[in-house]
């Protein structure tokens, strides 16, 4: 059975048919060509598969698409602006805050969310927003790091 | 509803999806139909006051219970609960009505259909006996949900909506001790919404025992609910979370509690004793005798919690994003 979607992902209203039973981490990977977001354990556990779901994020591995009709989806791929790299794009870069770089998409985007409702946040808060993102290099000291300077640089 | 009893046994509902989803994936759960209760709007929102009690809709996510400012302010405990319950991302897509009927866990049963297989499958899904205690006739998987037995220590009750019409249970009458009929509600039955007491002076804590400060399921948990006037305690409800396969009260150590002022001495007779009903098997993570033994630790710091007394450093396995507030506001 395939159903019509209409989830609006990165700013574009997208139209996809799909097979219900699979999950929006699939059709935005096989359907719409969207690679960034990861596949990891797939079962809620490892938070590569982040999304924001109309801001806020969510596992993209647990959620059908049928349920997130008309909701504003953003991934990986539509964090950079008119060629311009995320402030957090740009300070995981340049802190070398990535290893593998697996979790990194589901990572940025779990720290954005937490960015936008906690724009200067302890190292403590930082922790406490990622905890549902494992990297399996344990390069967790960089990414807290890198959190930190797109914070501050936000601030100025 | 129409769609349950249509299908019956193969029907399943979802709401957030992040238990039942991962269950469908290692074939512990094999619907053939899925009811999805996200469209259903009356079955969402939080609300009410403390004054007047509340009413969390179902599909209420666990970010919105332990953000909500009245539930913050006036039922702490649960707040803090709903915090502790796995990640930032699931918090968002579960719900409270989800935690509270969550399926049943166990070493034997929470694996791939492969493992389970290997191993020849335990009764809970597709096998005929129990792995962990071949000799018990029924399943021992163990109730893992964090808001369960806060809500039980409140005296929450329950709303189903079924086929038939809806009645209102208070919420201990919702469990069985039973690893597979865990739920006392007919499977066409679903939760509609939890009601909240008005607070009326009872103040709770929840302690949670886990592997990682991160993210775990709970391999204990301990709700204290207490009423007092001045110094002494009129009511007390005591409730274990991961001991049984429904949370568990230990009412025996409540009722010491009764016309009883708090004093240290009192608190780890109490602790004691409510240990006692605390019998987990080797089934979760962490070794059983360590988990029974901080059942009376963990009773005993959330008594002195409630009473101001030193509760010593709060353990990492503690550290939720509302504690993560209380270090920042320090």
């Amino acid at each position: 059975m395939r159903e019509l979607l209409t989830p609006r992902v990165n700013g574009d209203d997208v139209q996809v048919l799909a097979p219900v039973h699979k999950t929006l981490l699939e059709v935005l990977r096989e359907e719409l060509g969207l690679t960034g977001t990861k596949h990891g354990c797939e079962l809620g556990e490892c938070g590569t598969c982040t999304v924001l779901l109309d801001g806020e994020p969510v596992l993209s591995c647990l959620l059908l698409p049928v349920e997130c009709q008309g909701r504003e989806i953003l991934t990986v791929e539509g964090m950079a602006q008119a060629g311009r790299l995320h402030p957090l794009q740009q300070s995981f870069a340049e802190l070398g805050a990535a290893q593998c770089g697996y979790c990194t998409p589901g990572i940025l985007l779990a720290a954005k969310a937490l960015l936008e409702h906690n724009p200067r946040p302890s190292r403590e808060a930082i922790r406490v927003a990622l905890a549902g993102n494992l990297c399996r290099c344990t390069g967790y000291t960089k990414i807290l790091d890198a959190v930190e300077l797109a914070a501050a640089r936000q601030g100025r | 509803m129409s769609l349950l009893q249509e299908h019956g046994p193969d029907a399943m509902v979802v709401a957030g999806g992040t238990d039942l989803f991962p269950n469908m994936k290692r074939r512990q759960f094999e619907p053939r139909v899925l009811v999805g209760l996200r469209g259903v709007r009356e079955l969402g929102g939080i609300r009410g006051s403390a004054r007047e009690g509340m009413t969390l809709g179902a599909l209420a996510t666990l970010t919105q219970v332990s953000l909500h400012p009245e539930i913050l302010t006036h039922y702490p405990a649960l707040a803090r609960a709903a915090d502790l319950v796995s990640t930032p991302q699931l918090r968002n897509m579960g719900t409270i009505g989800g935690n509270v009927c969550l399926d049943t866990r166990c070493n034997y049963y929470n694996q791939s259909y492969a493992w389970r297989k290997a191993i020849g499958f335990c009764m809970k899904k597709d096998g005929d006996i129990c792995l962990v205690a071949p000799g018990s006739p029924r399943c021992v998987a163990v109730s893992s949900s964090d808001t369960a037995p806060v809500l039980w220590s409140l005296g929450a009750r329950v709303r189903l909506v079924g086929p038939d019409g809806e009645r209102v249970i208070p919420l201990p009458a919702l469990y069985r001790d039973d690893g597979i009929q865990y739920l006392a509600k007919a499977p066409e039955e679903i939760v509609a919404e939890i009601a909240l007491p008005p607070v009326d002076g009872l103040r709770a804590t929840y302690w949670k025992l886990r592997r990682r400060g991160s993210f775990d399921f709970p391999v204990l948990g301990v709700a204290v609910a207490l009423r007092r006037e001045g110094e002494v305690c009129r009511e007390a409800r005591i409730v274990l979370g991961a001991v049984a396969s429904q949370p568990r009260e230990a009412v025996e150590a409540e009722r010491l509690l009764a016309g009883e002022r708090l004093t240290p001495e009192l608190i780890d007779r109490v602790a004691e004793v409510a240990a006692r009903p605390s019998k987990p098997l080797d089934n979760t993570d962490l070794v059983y005798y360590y988990r029974k033994r901080m059942t009376r630790v963990y009773v005993a710091r959330a008594l002195r919690e409630l009473a101001g007394l030193p509760v010593g450093d709060w353990p990492t396995a503690m550290a939720g994003r509302n504690h993560a507030n209380d270090e920042e506001a320090r």
